[in-house]
Order: structure tokens, then C-alpha cells, then sequence
């Protein structure tokens, strides 16, 4: 019994060791430059190891770029904000119907949906990105067919800042995270209990709000934080669809405050806010997994 | 006794009332248009994509016929003979080879103590895991590039260092899976192979492992496929043209007026993405039969 005892945590040394040192370690450093000094001549980073040390300097910048009389983080941020909200909204409408239509209507092309479904998690996502870069060109597909080919003067520069073009981008390229766990939770949904709904006398509509919706609450808040979180962070969409500053998101905040030397103060106070903001959302989402996986 | 009959016969006459003017096909017909619709639009630009690198022009719109000019033929701009589109097709699936070979291994091992040692070590590194797996990926790139920026690491930003993030960022999948499978399997089994003399590391070893192969198995092509898709962890950690994946590749010229030949790479890329999971499913499908517990689990795992 002693060597049983022994063995689990000989095995699961390796794996905690390197969490310790590559992913707990990393996440402190961001901590140690985002409270951090400034060097006074350089204006660069320069990381405080001690926690009793650790100076708001770099918050302090960043907040008065946002709130400050020079507030040049604040459009990225607002911009940020209305963008997810209605690619996160537009996803949902998309999602639901496809969700439901797969659960529920597909009969024996169930499998082969699904499959169709799953298959954009197989395709690289810079490939599906480039894929519209090809098509929204402008002597691309989509201005060929509202041209009818040449013969309307309505071609469009889509690739060249347009919110629209980098919202529909954001649509596309996270409404599947969205689709998923909606249909997850609509397939669980008993059909017996919509026929109980009808039997009781409900109609159509009533039976979707208050039977179907209220059990497909769990997948929509599942589905939402999924499309949501990565999208926060998402910097490239914007950069191959747009380019320009005029349609930045916080991501692009953040990269461009990396790639740029003698910012990484900047790139790493912004990146705390932003864990700390979505921190709540990150949180509720690990503890209703891990129920779930109890439960199951 | 005829109470019962008559609420029985009532609500069968009311389900009839109901289903029969509920005018469910035709709703299903506009859901089915939806999907369709749906489907068409997620799928059929990769496929132009994919038909473009065929192209046998230099243009990514005007078809001008079916050639394998960006593939081979092509002297300078083909993937066979441009240096650095070979390469980043290459260094994407040698970082793919490389951390499933590492992650795999390490995260089952993981998987099996987390399930069985009990104590605040692995709660701990259970939390881990999981903060591991809702952390933004941008959050973890910073980290390690910062690390390697200010501390005294023994190597540098380049293939090592994206291996050893990717490591990182990929761990989560082979334990959740392989404990999701390890908490259906249960300890029986290797109790009564302790009761028939193995050591503890010989019940592990002939008696479990081999019920986790399909898990392990799943895991694996996860990981693998990820990788091959991974963005923002590879181009934080590269250095140079050298660690120069296609996925950055894609990045740095989509907009730069690219030839076919980008097209073809990324083809490229789908295509060894596209052969790992049709294996995995022809595999699995041999393999794993009577083992429910996986299919939710690639679907759930699908979802992240």
C-alpha cells in the first residue's frame, strides 16, 4: 500500500513541475512588469520581482489613456465592446435555428450535419480567414456578384476598414463555438416533454418560450462565453480584414503594445484588466464544468 | 375506474387536435433552409480557397485552369521550390509531431494522479488545469515571452520555445479526456489485478493503460490538429523566418497581394488536419466500440 501511495505522486510530478514553471511562472512575470517601474529615460519596462515593491506606474498609464484628457485606448475599448456584443448576438440567432434543426429535424442526416458542423474546427482559423480576404478583395468574388460581373458601379472596397466587414468576420469565425454546446444542450431536451407541452394545451410559440428556452439557458451561456472570451482577445481577424485603426479592438491595444518596442508595460497592464474584467465570466464557467462533470 | 380512461382518451384526443394541424414539416423546411443556407456560407469559401491554389494563374479570383503550378511546377513561387513556404509547412507539422509526442505522455500520466491522489498538491494542480484551460491564449503568450525576455531562461524564442507553450496551452486536453474516461472505468479493475499479485505500477501499466488507449488516442488527434491551428502562442515565441509557422504565414501575407501558392499551404495544412481526424474516426470506429463515453467527449472537447 506504501508504493501505491508512492506512484500517484511520482507520476504526476513531471506534469505539475512543468505547470509550476511554465504556466504559473509566466502569468506572475505579467503580474511582476504591469507592476512594475518605468525606466525614467528609456520610458521602457522594467519588472519588480517583489510583490511588496510593486507600483500602479504602468496601471496608472494605461487608465489615463482611457479615462485621461488624451484617451486614445477609449475607442478601441468602446469600439470593442459594441462589435462583441453584436457579433455575440448575431451568433446566437445564427446558432439557434442550425442547433435546433440538427437536434431536432435532421432525422437521418443527423450524423452527416453534425459532421459539417464539427468541420470548421478542423480547418486552421487563418485559413478560414483568408478564404474572405480572397473573396472580398476587390476584384473578388462577392464584388463580382453584386456587380452582376462589371456591369453595376457598385464595387465595394471591403477589406479597407469597414466595421462592417470586421463584425461579419468575427460572426464567422466563432458562430461554430456557438453551435456546439447549443446543440448539446437542445438534443437533451426530452421530446415527450414538448408533446406534454402541446397535450397541456400550449401552442408553438408558447411551447419554444417556456419549455424549449428556459432548458436551453445552460448551452446559450456556454455558447456565449465561448465566442465571447477569444474574441476579447482577438487581434488578427481585425488585422486581416480591416488594417485599419479606425475599426481596433482591445486586442489590437495589446498586440500593438507588444510588437512595439518599449511597450510591454502598457501590453501587460491592459492584459490584467482585461483578465480581471472577464475573470468573473472565466470563473463560472470552471465551476459549472466542473459540475457538470460531477454530475455525470 | 373509468376516471382515469376518460384523461387518458382526452389527452389523446387533445395530442391529435394539436399535432395534426402543428404544421411541423413546414417548419422544419424553413429550419432546414436555414441550416443549409448556414452550412454553405461556412464552408463553401474554404472550398474556393482550397480551388484557387489549383489555380494555374497568379490571380486568387480569375480562374485560369487546373494546375499544380503552386504546388510543384512553379520555379520560385511553389511550395516545393520557395524556401520559406516549404518551410512553414514543414515547421507546422514538426511542432505538431513534437508536442503530441511530448503532451500525450505527460498529460496521461497527469490524468492518472489528479484521479487517484488525493491531498492539496493535486486539487491544486486540478485548478490549475483547468485555470489553464479558460485562460486567454494571448494571456499565456505574453507570459512566456515576457519570461524569456527578462529571466535567465536556458533557451530562447524560437522552436523551443513555441513547443514548450504549446505544451503548456495543450495540456488541459489529453487529462480532461483521459480522466473523464479514467472516472467511467473505475477502480475495480485494478484492484482485482493487485489482488492477483501486480504491483501497483503493473496494474497501471497492463491493466489500465490499455483501457485508456482510446482516450489517449483521441487526445492525441486533438492536440495534434490543434496545434497545427495555433496562432497567437507560435508567433509570440518565434524568432525568425526559421520558426515561421503557416498559420503566421498566412498572417503576414494574406494582405500583401500573395500568389496562389499561400492558398496551397494552407491547403496543405488542411489536408494533414482533415487525414489525422478521418484516421482517428476510422480507428476509433474499430476501437472503441461498445465505449460510449468518448464520442461526448470529442463532441465536448470539439466545443472548447
Amino acid at each position: 500500500m506504501r508504493r501505491s501511495r508512492l506512484l500517484w505522486p511520482v507520476l504526476g510530478m513531471p506534469a505539475i513541475a512543468w505547470m509550476a514553471v511554465f504556466f504559473l511562472i509566466p502569468l506572475y512575470v505579467v503580474l511582476c512588469v504591469a507592476f512594475g517601474k518605468v525606466d525614467p529615460v528609456f520610458r521602457s519596462a522594467i519588472p519588480v520581482w517583489n510583490p511588496l515593491e510593486w507600483s500602479f506606474t504602468q496601471l496608472g498609464i494605461v487608465v489615463d489613456r482611457l479615462v485621461g484628457p488624451d484617451n486614445f485606448y477609449l475607442p478601441p475599448v468602446l469600439r470593442t465592446i459594441a462589435y462583441v456584443l453584436i457579433a455575440v448576438a448575431a451568433c446566437l440567432l445564427i446558432a439557434f435555428p442550425v442547433a435546433w434543426f440538427t437536434a431536432r429535424h435532421a432525422g437521418k442526416h443527423k450524423a452527416l450535419v453534425l459532421t459539417l458542423l464539427v468541420a470548421p474546427f478542423w480547418i486552421s482559423y487563418m485559413m478560414r480567414m483568408l478564404a474572405w480576404v480572397n473573396l472580398l478583395q476587390n476584384d473578388g468574388w462577392v464584388n463580382k456578384v453584386i456587380s452582376l460581373n462589371g456591369l453595376l458601379p457598385t464595387e465595394q472596397a471591403w477589406l479597407s476598414g469597414r466595421p462592417t466587414t470586421v463584425i461579419l468576420g468575427l460572426i464567422y469565425g466563432y458562430v461554430p463555438y456557438m453551435i456546439l454546446p447549443l446543440f448539446a444542450a437542445l438534443d437533451r431536451i426530452s421530446p415527450s416533454l414538448l408533446e406534454a407541452a402541446r397535450d397541456l394545451g400550449a401552442g408553438g410559440f408558447d411551447v419554444f418560450r417556456r419549455v424549449i428556452l428556459p432548458m436551453s439557458i445552460p448551452g446559450v451561456a456556454a455558447g456565449m462565453l465561448l465566442v465571447c472570451l477569444p474574441m476579447m482577445g482577438d487581434y488578427f481577424t481585425n488585422d486581416l480584414l480591416s488594417g485599419s485603426p479606425g475599426t481596433s479592438m482591445i486586442g489590437n491595444l495589446i498586440n500593438n503594445s507588444i510588437t512595439t518596442p518599449g511597450q510591454s508595460g502598457q501590453a501587460a497592464a491592459l492584459l490584467l484588466i482585461v483578465l480581471v474584467v472577464l475573470s468573473a465570466p472565466m470563473i463560472w464557467y470552471t465551476r459549472s464544468t466542473a459540475r457538470s462533470e460531477v454530475r455525470s | 375506474m373509468s376516471g382515469p380512461i376518460t384523461v387518458t382518451d382526452e389527452a389523446n384526443s387533445l395530442s391529435h387536435v394539436h399535432s395534426a394541424p402543428d404544421n411541423a414539416p413546414r417548419k422544419s423546411y424553413t429550419l432546414a433552409t436555414i441550416t443549409v443556407i448556414y452550412l454553405l456560407w461556412s464552408l463553401v469559401p474554404v472550398a474556393i480557397a482550397v480551388l484557387f491554389s489549383f489555380n494555374s494563374g497568379r490571380s486568387r479570383s480569375v480562374w485560369q485552369g487546373f494546375s499544380l503550378r503552386w504546388y510543384i511546377w512553379d520555379p520560385e513561387g511553389s511550395v516545393l521550390h520557395n524556401e520559406s513556404l516549404r518551410s512553414a509547412v514543414v515547421h507546422t507539422l514538426v511542432l505538431g509531431v513534437i508536442t503530441t509526442a511530448i503532451v500525450v505522455p505527460l498529460g496521461v500520466l497527469f490524468a492518472l494522479a489528479l484521479d487517484r491522489w488525493r491531498g492539496r498538491v493535486p486539487s491544486g494542480a486540478s485548478f490549475a488545469v483547468l485555470l489553464s484551460f479558460v485562460v486567454p491564449e494571448i494571456a499565456l503568450a505574453i507570459g512566456l515571452l515576457f519570461m524569456i525576455t527578462w529571466l535567465a531562461t536556458p533557451f530562447e524564442l524560437g522552436t523551443t520555445a513555441q513547443v514548450i507553450g504549446l505544451i503548456t496551452f495543450q495540456l488541459s486536453y489529453p487529462v480532461v479526456i483521459v480522466r473523464a474516461r479514467l472516472l467511467t472505468i473505475g477502480t475495480h479493475y485494478e484492484e482485482a489485478a493487485r489482488d492477483l499479485g501486480a504491483s501497483p505500477l503493473g496494474a497501471v501499466r497492463r491493466v489500465l493503460l490499455p483501457m485508456l488507449y482510446p482516450a489517449i488516442f483521441v487526445s492525441a488527434i486533438l492536440v495534434f490538429a490543434d496545434v497545427l491551428d495555433n496562432f497567437v502562442l507560435v508567433r509570440y515565441l518565434s524568432a525568425n523566418a526559421a520558426s515561421e509557422t503557416t498559420s503566421m504565414k498566412i498572417y503576414n501575407t494574406a494582405r500583401a497581394a500573395p500568389t496562389p501558392a499561400l492558398n496551397a499551404i494552407a491547403t496543405l495544412i488542411l489536408l494533414a488536419s482533415f487525414a489525422v481526424v478521418i484516421l482517428g474516426y476510422l480507428a476509433y470506429r474499430k476501437w472503441g466500440r461498445g465505449q460510449g463515453e468518448e464520442g461526448t467527449g470529442l463532441g465536448s472537447m470539439a466545443a472548447m
